[in-house]
């Protein structure tokens, strides 16, 4: 099964936390807003995207296995 | 299996919508309606087989969503009603795209084909209730109301809901987030409405060309409707005309009519230098090369715009579209609902551009930026709202690439001060 990151971009408050923790998927816009590179989570990555997840303190990213 | 008998279709292929309006020229109360078309044919389509046989003819039809999206309404229909839970139907009509008419038109002077669409609508997804979005404020919402109190035998109840004047509080969750909390503000999709929409229910939102079409496919056969348009957007379509034209309005022309023909019949300035199609997130094209483009999905996209909700805006010789484009981008930005951070941030930063191209005020660097800007604010939003933006700015810098050149070459534009495009900051909030 894949799993998708998805942000949120309504809860979305540009805090950051995601691309210092994911830096591999994310990179953040000159506004600072996440920008998720293809949604596609390879599986060596999905720990560290998990904990991302966990992080994001406007609970604006998440994990989908759709 | 039965198939159903379809009434016998009225003659004129090219107005459908509005043939009472062609032949009289007054608005068509329940009588007139009644005598043209008869009562919505809901007995035609008895039971789950009959819900299902309507939704296969408005499949086969071809119809396609006129609110802007152009979304197959079949399709639509068919989701709502697998979701089961007593669906709720809205239909959207409150127009807020500013140079737009044709809702309006549409239900002044043919209200009971809108309601009827909305009726048939409920029948075929089984719905509980239809809910009438009109702006708050609407001069409409009174006659409407008589409208829907004249029809005694609606088997569903229709009730009314205010929507603040805001641009994107008309788009769809935005509608539904106004139901369900009273924010008139897009939510984050999924759940889309048709998922989880009006308290929870699955929700069908459609825009009242779109149900007006759909009540005369009910009636008269997905073949009827495919007799005139094109293969992928087949019917007619009502066109509001605006800007450099001597005759502004609304009018009802076949699927697949060419730009140019439409604009004749509006009477447009013979050096008119390009129109704006679909709405004022639509797509600059340039004439006279628009002229042979015809209204249809396909071909539109072919040549770098889309049909939106039909509008042709027409802009004269002596303006200048980057900044008429600069002047729309603002006022996106200024309509934007504020919450996200690449609609908030970004649609004035390409504004901004914009207006320094226009001005002659520009770095070297600002069509790079502008570009990687268009790439990156495309797509993050909630909603579309966003992406309108993005296109009318790209069909911008394709159309007008002259006067780009010649703005940063350090000719500063005249034009920059007045908006031709009539755009009205809305003034209120969403609740």
């Amino acid at each position: 099964m894949t799993e998708h990151l998805r942000v949120d971009p309504i809860a979305c408050r540009a805090n950051g936390l995601c691309a210092d923790l994911l830096p591999e998927l994310v990179d953040l816009d000159e506004w600072g807003y996440p920008i998720v590179a293809g949604s596609d989570v390879p599986a060596p990555l999905r720990a560290t995207a998990t904990r991302a997840v966990r992080a994001c303190p406007a609970l604006a990213l998440s994990l989908t296995d759709r | 299996m039965t198939t159903t008998q379809h009434a016998a279709a009225p003659q004129d292929a090219d107005h459908r919508l509005l043939a009472d309006w062609y032949e009289t020229g007054a608005p068509a109360d329940l009588a007139t309606h009644l005598t043209r078309h008869g009562p919505a044919p809901l007995d035609a389509y008895p039971g789950g087989h009959g819900r299902d046989q309507l939704i296969a003819e408005l499949e086969r039809s071809g119809l396609r969503g006129r609110g802007g999206a152009g979304f197959p309404t079949g399709r639509k229909l068919r989701a709502v009603a697998a979701g089961g839970r007593g669906p709720v139907v809205l239909v959207n009509a409150c127009e807020g795209e500013p140079v737009s008419g044709k809702d309006h038109a549409l239900l002044s002077l043919a209200p009971h084909l809108v309601l009827d669409g909305a009726v048939l609508a409920a029948h075929a997804v089984a719905a509980v209730e239809i809910i009438v979005c009109l702006h708050d404020g609407d001069p409409l919402a009174r006659p409407l109301a008589n409208a829907v109190a004249a029809r005694r035998t609606d088997p569903v109840p229709i009730r009314f809901q205010p929507v603040p004047r805001r641009y994107v509080a008309s788009e769809e969750s935005a509608l539904v987030n106004l139901l369900n909390t009273g924010d008139a503000r897009p939510t984050s999709k999924p759940p889309r409405p048709d998922q989880r929409g009006v308290a929870g229910r699955p929700t069908l939102v459609d825009n009242v060309e779109t149900l007006a079409h759909l009540a005369l496919i009910a009636r008269y056969g997905a073949d009827w409707f495919r007799a005139t348009g094109t293969q992928d957007t087949p019917g007619t379509t009502l066109v509001t005309v605006t800007g450099a034209v001597r005759e502004p309005g609304v009018r009802e022309v076949a699927c697949g009519t060419p730009v140019g023909t439409v604009l004749r019949l509006a009477d447009a300035a013979a050096d008119a230098q390009a129109v704006l199609v679909g709405g004022i997130a639509g797509a600059w094209l340039p004439l006279p090369f628009a002229a042979r483009v015809p209204l249809a999905h396909r071909e539109l996209a072919d040549a770098g715009a889309a049909l939106g909700v039909g509008a042709l805006f027409v802009l004269p010789a002596n303006a200048c579209g980057v900044a008429e484009t600069a002047h729309i981008v603002r006022y996106l930005a200024g309509e934007s609902a504020a919450q996200c951070g690449p609609c908030v941030f970004g649609l004035p930063a390409l504004a901004d551009d914009l207006a320094r191209i226009a001005g002659a005020t520009a770095d070297t660097g600002v069509i790079a930026r502008l570009a990687n800007r268009l790439a990156i604010v495309e797509g993050r939003g909630a909603c579309r709202h966003p992406d309108g933006a993005v296109r009318v700015t790209r069909s911008a810098l394709r159309t007008f690439a002259t006067d780009v050149d010649r703005h940063r070459a350090g000719q500063r534009c005249v034009h920059s001060g007045q908006s031709y495009v009539p755009l009205r900051q809305g003034e209120r909030g969403y609740r």
